[in-house]
């Protein structure tokens, strides 16, 4: 596959992650999940507790919190998200692509 | 299926970080020989997309919710070295900065999601490709090993609550896979489909359809 497509892949991958994480998200079932809805029918839903403060978390629950819109807030954390762990895999990307040089060089 | 910080108990905490960093290891010393700019580019959008489906929660009987987990939606595309690495950071970012899945729960999570559900994902859908090479035969292989990597994923994380002693374990387990084969079905509609899509318009994508990882 020439670098070309490699490219056009990513970014229609990318926009495809940011819709979805952005528009589609708000429509998303508020419902508990699978473990949560065990963990409330027999009581012990409470003892999920963090063992750190909450405010070290920059968007607690997917909620982004510089708007004031609740809408905005899970849309704009979805956004982020999406961004942040792309971003991972680019610098793995960079990391990977100055090792090869090295080797090569 | 994101356990928080609480419902898992310290021996818990430790031997699944245990078997956790084992197992993610093993998988970037496998993946560093199949690394390409491919491989990279590959599991970066899907570990993208697997986070945002992540967002996705589908209501199913009963006032509860689930969501694609992408265990089996990675290990098909990637193989599963690279599914429990893409898989993992998708994790880690979101106990780090979502407080979703707790960070002393982090090893338990990436055990049952990361490694269970990848691998168990693969395994399933290898040998059920064996059997026919036949395209109805590839989407049967992607719908049962979804369906099976979110129960497996379910038996383990009942496990380690019934371990840590949160509640009973045979309760636990048997409420946690029942709600979860609900849920699986919705693992499996969403990866075969996402699957059958990317096979018809680019399988060249499908890492594994070349060779087996």
């Amino acid at each position: 596959m020439s670098e070309k497509k490699i490219t056009t892949f990513v970014i229609v991958g990318i926009i495809a992650a940011l819709v979805i994480a952005v528009f589609i998200s708000p429509f998303a079932s508020s419902f508990p999940d699978g473990l949560e809805k065990v963990a409330e029918n027999f009581g012990f839903l409470e003892k999920a507790q963090n063992v750190v403060n909450d405010d070290i978390f920059l968007m607690p629950d997917y909620t982004f919190d510089v708007v004031s819109s609740p809408l905005w807030q899970g849309s704009l954390a979805g956004l982020f998200g999406v961004l942040i762990v792309a971003a991972v895999f680019g610098i793995i990307y960079l990391v990977y692509k100055a090792a090869t040089r090295n080797k090569n060089g | 299926m994101h356990i928080p910080d609480g419902f898992v108990d310290l021996k818990t905490v430790i031997t699944t970080s245990i078997f956790s960093a084992g197992g993610l290891g093993a998988s970037i010393y496998r993946v560093k020989k199949i690394f390409k700019a491919k491989t990279i580019a590959i599991m970066g959008v899907l570990a993208a997309l697997i986070f945002a489906l992540q967002m996705i929660n589908f209501s199913i009987p009963g006032g509860t919710s689930g969501h694609l987990l992408g265990g089996a939606l990675s290990s098909i595309v990637v193989g599963p070295f690279g599914g429990s690495i893409i898989l993992t950071v998708v994790l880690i970012v979101q106990a780090l900065i979502f407080n979703d899945g707790g960070i002393t729960a982090l090893g338990a999570n990436i055990f049952n999601m990361a490694l269970i559900g990848v691998f168990s994902s693969y395994l399933i859908y290898y040998f059920i490709r064996k059997i026919s090479k036949s395209k109805i035969n590839f989407y049967i292989a992607i719908a049962v090993a979804s369906w099976f990597s979110v129960v497996f994923a379910s038996f383990f994380a009942a496990l380690e609550l019934g371990m840590s002693g949160t509640y009973a374990m045979g309760i636990t387990l048997k409420a946690m896979i029942l709600v979860h084969m609900v849920i699986g079905i919705g693992e499996a509609v969403i990866t075969t489909a996402i699957i059958a899509f990317v096979d018809r318009i680019r399988p060249d994508l499908i890492l594994t359809n070349e060779r087996s990882l």
